[in-house]
C-alpha cells in the first residue's frame, strides 16, 4: 500500500492579513504560511492506515516558506518519504495548475491511494482533491471522516449536512478528500522533529509547466466592509449582560 | 543537551528509566528513597494519582514502570515542588522523577488534547496562547513614556525586562505589565524589552515533558538577547525567572536575573517617596511556587506590600515553603479541563478559601498565572466575589496614584 | 453556446437542499444581466415533482435508477453531457459535499474555469463579476466571471433562500440519460445520525459555542445559560471534534443549517463553514474576544468580552428577569 499525501501551505489567519499595494493579492512580506488544517488530517489518516495495514507514506509539499518544518514533522509522525516540489510558486499559481503538475509527479509513484485535505480556505478555483483525481484519472470522494482499506478497495464515510453519513466503496487507486482523520492529529515531541531533521531526507523535484491560464483572475482583493458589522455593546460583564437581557426582551425570547 | 529517549533494548524500560534519572543533578538520591510516603501525602492531587512520586519510585523498583506511562494521571502533577520540599532525603522529585516521567508519556503520545494545543501553539508561535508573535509588545501601547523595544533602541540599557507569555498576551495580565512599566518609569529605570523577538521561556513546557521544545525556545531567546547590551534581566514571571536562573545556565545561557519584586525591594526608599495615596486593605500574599519554594524568594514581595501605606499584611495558613499551588504549573495552565474531569475541584479555589478565612480584602500575587486563576476562583467560591486579586505591581502603581 | 444560467438542484433523500434556493437567487440576477434563462438541472430517480418551488424558468430532469443517490462519478457523467451539449454562460453548484466535488471534476473534464467560495455575482454593464470570500471570510476577491462558460461553486450568505423560491411550479422537461454505467464508486448504505437528541434546526433559541469555550467543563456554564433562557446548546466544528458535544449539535457545513429567532454565538469566530449555516437566523448576537472575528460581520449585536466572564453573569440576570 503506497499512500501519497500532497499538502498545501496556506496563509496563517492568526496573523493580520495585509493586502498588497497592487490590490489583487496578499502582501508577501507580512504573509505567514502554515499547513492547511485539513491536510494535517490527511497526513494523520495516511499514517493511521499505514500503522494498521502496513505500507508506505509519501508526503509532498510545494517549496514555500515553512515547508521543511511541515515535511520533517510529517516524518516524525511516521511518513516514509518527503518530497519538496520546487518551482516558481507565486500567489498567482492556482490549484488547477498545481494539481496538473503534481499529478504528473504522482503518476510514476504508482500510488494505491492519494489523500488530501478536503479543502483549504484559499481555494479560489476549487479544492485540490477533485482536480488531482481528474488529472490522474482516479475516482474521488470528499468530505471523508473515516477510512478502512480491504482488497483493493476503500470503504469511506462521507459526511453530509445534518450528520447523515454515506458509506461508499471506492475502487483503488483513488483520491480521497479528508475532512477528519479517524483520530485527531497526534502530537509529536520536538525532539522527534529534531531527530527527523537529522535522519530524514527531503527529495527535491522540479515542477514544470505550471499553466495558470483559463482560471479566474482577480481584479480586486479587499477586506470585507465594516458597514454591515454588528452593533457593539461595551462595558463590564454586568452592564453587557443587562443590555443583552433587554435585547432578549425586545426580540421576544424572554 | 537533549534527554535521550529510553531505548527498548536488553535492559528493561524500568532499568533504563532509572538510569536516566542519574543524569539529573541529585538524581542518584532516588536510590535512598525511604518509601515514607510524605510526598504522596503532601501532593495536592496525590489522592487522584495512580502513581504519586513515592508510588512511582516503588513501581520503578518493582520493574513496572510501563504501568506508570500507561496511566494518564501523571498529568495531574502541577510541578509545584511540594513533594521535593518535604522529601527527607532530598530526592529531586519534581525536577527529576515527575518531569522525566512526563517526558516518557509525551513521547508515547499519551498526552491530554488541551496540552497538545498549547505545545503546538508554542512550537508554531513561540507562545502557548497561539497569539501572533508580531503582537507580543502590543500590551505596551499607550504606556507613557513609551516602553523601549531593544531592536528599535539599538543602545545599551541597564535592565532587560523579559515580559513573558501571559504578561504579553493575557488580557488579565497585560494591565499588570502596564502597571510594572509605569512603576519602572516612575523610578527612572533605564530598561528595554525584546518585543517581537522574545519567545516563551519554555519552562512550563519543559516541566510538562517537552524538553526539546524548551531547548529550542531557550536558543531563540539567546539569539535575541545576545545582540544587546544590558546589565541584568528582570521578569515578572517566576517561571521565566526559574528558567534563566536554573535551567538556561545548563545550556550555556548565563545572565544575571531577578524577579521584579527583588529588583524593586532594593529601591524601597525611592518607591516610598513616590506613594501618593493609601491602599487601605487587609492584604494576604500568595507565594508562587517558582518564586518561593523553588527559588527561596519570600521576603522581597512582603517588603514591597508592607511598604504601601495603609496595607495590613496578613499570612494565610499555608505560606512560604508550604504555599499552595494555584494549579497552573507544570502545564496545569493548559489542562484545566483535564484536571477538572479528574478532580472536580480546582486548587485555586482552595487558595481563595484560605484568603477568605484570614479576612483578606486583597489577595496579592506575583506570578502571571495567578491573577486570572484566582480571579476565576473568586467567581465560584461562595462569598468570595468581594475578594480582589491584584499583582503586587498593580498595588504599587495604584499607591503611586496611577 | 447560450446565455443561460444552469443551476444544479441539490437534494438529499427527497429534500431540496437550502443551498439550491441560494443558487436560484443568484442565477436569476445573472440571467437578467446575460439575457438568458435560468435552467435547473435535477438528477435523481422519480424526482420530477421534487422541484415545485425553485425559482427557475424550467427544469431539466434526468431520471434513472442509477441516479437515485448521489454517487460522484455517475452524476459527473450525466452533467458532463448536459453542460457540453448546451454550453451555458454559467453553471452554479453549491460549495458543498455534493457540489464541490462535481464542480472540480467537471472543470478538468470539460476544460472549463471554476470559481469557488463565491458569495455574490454582480452585473456591471452586462458583464458578470464574481465575488468570493477567502481566508475564512477575512478577505474578499472579485474579478470578471470567466467566459464563455464558467463553473461556479457558491457559498451561502450573499442571497436569501427566499429569493430563490417561487410559488409557480416551473415546467419540467425530462431528458433521457446517456447510457449510464456504474462507476468505481458505490454507495453501500446511509448511516443515520444519532437520534433521540433535539433537532437544532427546529429550535427557536440556540446558545452556540465555539473554540473560545476552551475546555469541556465550561460547556456546563453554557448549558445553564441555555436552560435559563429556554434554548438548547449547539456548537461549531472544533467543539464537536473534541467530543465535547455530539454531532447532532453541530451547526455548519457538515452539520445542520439553523434558523432560530435568536442565535447566541459564544466564542465562535464565524468561519464561512459555520457562518453559511446561520444566515437564516433572525438575530445573531456574538460574543468573541477578537474584535476582528468575521462573526461580527453577520451578527446584529456583539461584544468582545470573554464569554467565560459574561456567561455566568448573563445566566443570573436571565434567571432574575424571568422571576
Amino acid at each position: 500500500m503506497h499512500i501519497v499525501v500532497p499538502v498545501k501551505l496556506v496563509p496563517d489567519l492568526v496573523e493580520e492579513l495585509v493586502i498588497d499595494p497592487s490590490g489583487t493579492t496578499l502582501d508577501p512580506d507580512t504573509l505567514r504560511l502554515q499547513l492547511n488544517e485539513f491536510d494535517g488530517h490527511a497526513i494523520e489518516q495516511a499514517i493511521l492506515l499505514k500503522e494498521r495495514g502496513g505500507g508506505q507514506v509519501t508526503v509532498m509539499a510545494p517549496d514555500v516558506e515553512g515547508v521543511d518544518d511541515v515535511l520533517y514533522t510529517a516524518a516524525a509522525k511516521g511518513a516514509d518519504r518527503l518530497i519538496k516540489l520546487c518551482g516558481n510558486f507565486g500567489q498567482s499559481v492556482n490549484n488547477h495548475a498545481m494539481a496538473c503538475a503534481v499529478a504528473n509527479l504522482i503518476k510514476p509513484l504508482q500510488p494505491d491511494l492519494v489523500l488530501t485535505g478536503v479543502q483549504s480556505h484559499s481555494d479560489l478555483d476549487g479544492s485540490m482533491g477533485p482536480l488531482l483525481a481528474a488529472y490522474l484519472g482516479f475516482p474521488y470522494v470528499g468530505y471523508i471522516a473515516g477510512v478502512t482499506l480491504s482488497d483493493g478497495r476503500a470503504v469511506v464515510r462521507k459526511e453530509y449536512p445534518g450528520g447523515l453519513v454515506a458509506e461508499m466503496e471506492v475502487v483503488l487507486p483513488a483520491v480521497l478528500g479528508i475532512q477528519a482523520a479517524d483520530q485527531p492529529p497526534r502530537y509529536v515531541a520536538f525532539t522527534r522533529i529534531r531527530q527527523a531533521m537529522k535522519t530524514a531526507s527531503i527529495e527535491e523535484q522540479t515542477v514544470e509547466g505550471l499553466d495558470v491560464s483559463g482560471g479566474p483572475t482577480v481584479s480586486r482583493m479587499y477586506k470585507p466592509e465594516a458597514a454591515a458589522r454588528a452593533t457593539m455593546i461595551e462595558g463590564k460583564p454586568d452592564e453587557v449582560a443587562s443590555r443583552l437581557v433587554e435585547l432578549f426582551r425586545e426580540l421576544g425570547v424572554l | 543537551m537533549a534527554t535521550t529517549t529510553v531505548s527498548q533494548s536488553s535492559t528493561t524500560f524500568s532499568q533504563s528509566f532509572y538510569a536516566s534519572l542519574h543524569e539529573i543533578a541529585g538524581g542518584e538520591k532516588v536510590r535512598t528513597c525511604l518509601q515514607c510516603g510524605t510526598c504522596n501525602g503532601v501532593c495536592p492531587y496525590g489522592y487522584l494519582m495512580d502513581y504519586p512520586p513515592g508510588k512511582m519510585v516503588a513501581a520503578l523498583r518493582a520493574q513496572r514502570f510501563e504501568r506508570v506511562t500507561e496511566a494518564d494521571t501523571v498529568w495531574m502533577c502541577v510541578s509545584c515542588y511540594a513533594c521535593s520540599e518535604v522529601c527527607p532525603v532530598r530526592i529531586p522529585l519534581t525536577a527529576g522523577l515527575m518531569t522525566r516521567a512526563k517526558e516518557e508519556l509525551l513521547l508515547a503520545g499519551n498526552i491530554p488534547s488541551e496540552l497538545q494545543v498549547a505545545l503546538e501553539n508554542t512550537q508554531r508561535y513561540g507562545n502557548p496562547l497561539g497569539e501572533s508573535p508580531r503582537k507580543r509588545a502590543d500590551w505596551a501601547k499607550g504606556v507613557k513614556p513609551r516602553v523601549p523595544i531593544m531592536s528599535e533602541e539599538r543602545r545599551p540599557v541597564d535592565v532587560l525586562w523579559f515580559v513573558g507569555d501571559y504578561g504579553s498576551y493575557h488580557p488579565r495580565v497585560q494591565p499588570v505589565s502596564r502597571a510594572l512599566a509605569n512603576v519602572l518609569n516612575a523610578l527612572h529605570v533605564d530598561f528595554g524589552i525584546l518585543g517581537a523577538e522574545e519567545v516563551s521561556d519554555g519552562d512550563s513546557q519543559r516541566l510538562a515533558g517537552e524538553r526539546g521544545l524548551f531547548e529550542m525556545l531557550a536558543a531563540k531567546n539567546e539569539r535575541a538577547l545576545s545582540q544587546y547590551e544590558f546589565k541584568e534581566i528582570i521578569t515578572g514571571d517566576p517561571h521565566a525567572y526559574n528558567a534563566f536562573k536554573n535551567e538556561y545556565p545548563k545550556l550555556g545561557i548565563v545572565y544575571p536575573v531577578r524577579h521584579y519584586t527583588e529588583f524593586l525591594a532594593e529601591r524601597l526608599d525611592a518607591l516610598k517617596s513616590l506613594f501618593k495615596g493609601e491602599v487601605n486593605a487587609r492584604v494576604t500574599y500568595h507565594d508562587p511556587c517558582y518564586l518561593g519554594r523553588a527559588n527561596d524568594v519570600f521576603e522581597a514581595p512582603r517588603q514591597l506590600l508592607s511598604a504601601i501605606p495603609g496595607v495590613e499584611l496578613v499570612e494565610m495558613p499555608h505560606n512560604r515553603t508550604t504555599s499552595l499551588c494555584c494549579g497552573g504549573g507544570g502545564g496545569g495552565m493548559w489542562m484545566d479541563g483535564f484536571h477538572w474531569e479528574k478532580a472536580h475541584t480546582r486548587l485555586s479555589e482552595w487558595r481563595v478559601r484560605e484568603a477568605m478565612q484570614v479576612g483578606a480584602d486583597i489577595l496579592a500575587v506575583a506570578c502571571p498565572y495567578e491573577a486570572p486563576r484566582f480571579e476565576d476562583a473568586t467567581k465560584v467560591v461562595p462569598g468570595a466575589s468581594r475578594l480582589i486579586v491584584k499583582d503586587i505591581a498593580e498595588l504599587l502603581a495604584e499607591a503611586m496614584g496611577d | 453556446m447560450s446565455q443561460d444560467i444552469y443551476v444544479i438542484i441539490e437534494h438529499l433523500r427527497g429534500q431540496i437542499a437550502d443551498i439550491s434556493y441560494v443558487l436560484c437567487a443568484a442565477a436569476r440576477q445573472m440571467a437578467a444581466a446575460s439575457g438568458g434563462n435560468v435552467v435547473g438541472l435535477l438528477l435523481g430517480h422519480n424526482v420530477k415533482d421534487l422541484a415545485q418551488d425553485v425559482a427557475v424558468d424550467r427544469v431539466l430532469a434526468v431520471d434513472d435508477p442509477l441516479l437515485a443517490n448521489f454517487v460522484p462519478d455517475v452524476y459527473q457523467q450525466v452533467l458532463a453531457n448536459l453542460i457540453s451539449a448546451s454550453a451555458p454562460r454559467a453553471v452554479l453548484f453549491g460549495d458543498t459535499s455534493i457540489g464541490a466535488e462535481l464542480a472540480g471534476a467537471l472543470s478538468v473534464q470539460l476544460g472549463l474555469p471554476l470559481v469557488s467560495y463565491c458569495r455574490n455575482v454582480r452585473a456591471d454593464d452586462g458583464r458578470l463579476t464574481y465575488v468570493s470570500q477567502l481566508c475564512g471570510g477575512k478577505v474578499m476577491v472579485e474579478g470578471e466571471l470567466p467566459a464563455p462558460t464558467a463553473l461556479v461553486a457558491m457559498v451561502p450568505g450573499g442571497y436569501q433562500a427566499e429569493q430563490g423560491k417561487s410559488t409557480q411550479p416551473p415546467p419540467v422537461e425530462t431528458v433521457a440519460p446517456p447510457a449510464l454505467a456504474a462507476g468505481r464508486i458505490t454507495l453501500k448504505q446511509y448511516i443515520e445520525p444519532e437520534s433521540g437528541d433535539v433537532d437544532i434546526s427546529k429550535e427557536a433559541i440556540l446558545v452556540s459555542v465555539g473554540r473560545g469555550i476552551q475546555n469541556a467543563d465550561n460547556i456546563e456554564l453554557v448549558r445553564e445559560l441555555a436552560e435559563a433562557i429556554g434554548g438548547v446548546v449547539s456548537a461549531s466544528r472544533p467543539v464537536v471534534d473534541q467530543g465535547w458535544l455530539p454531532t447532532t449539535r453541530l451547526v455548519g457545513k457538515s452539520g445542520k443549517r439553523v434558523k432560530p429567532r435568536l442565535y447566541l454565538a459564544l466564542g465562535i469566530s464565524g468561519a464561512p463553514e459555520h457562518a453559511e449555516a446561520i444566515t437564516d437566523s433572525q438575530t445573531i448576537i456574538a460574543v468573541n474576544t477578537d474584535a476582528s472575528a468575521p462573526i461580527f460581520d453577520i451578527a446584529r449585536y456583539g461584544t468582545t468580552l470573554d464569554l467565560l466572564d459574561l456567561v455566568p453573569v448573563l445566566t443570573e440576570k436571565v434567571r432574575q428577569a424571568k422571576q
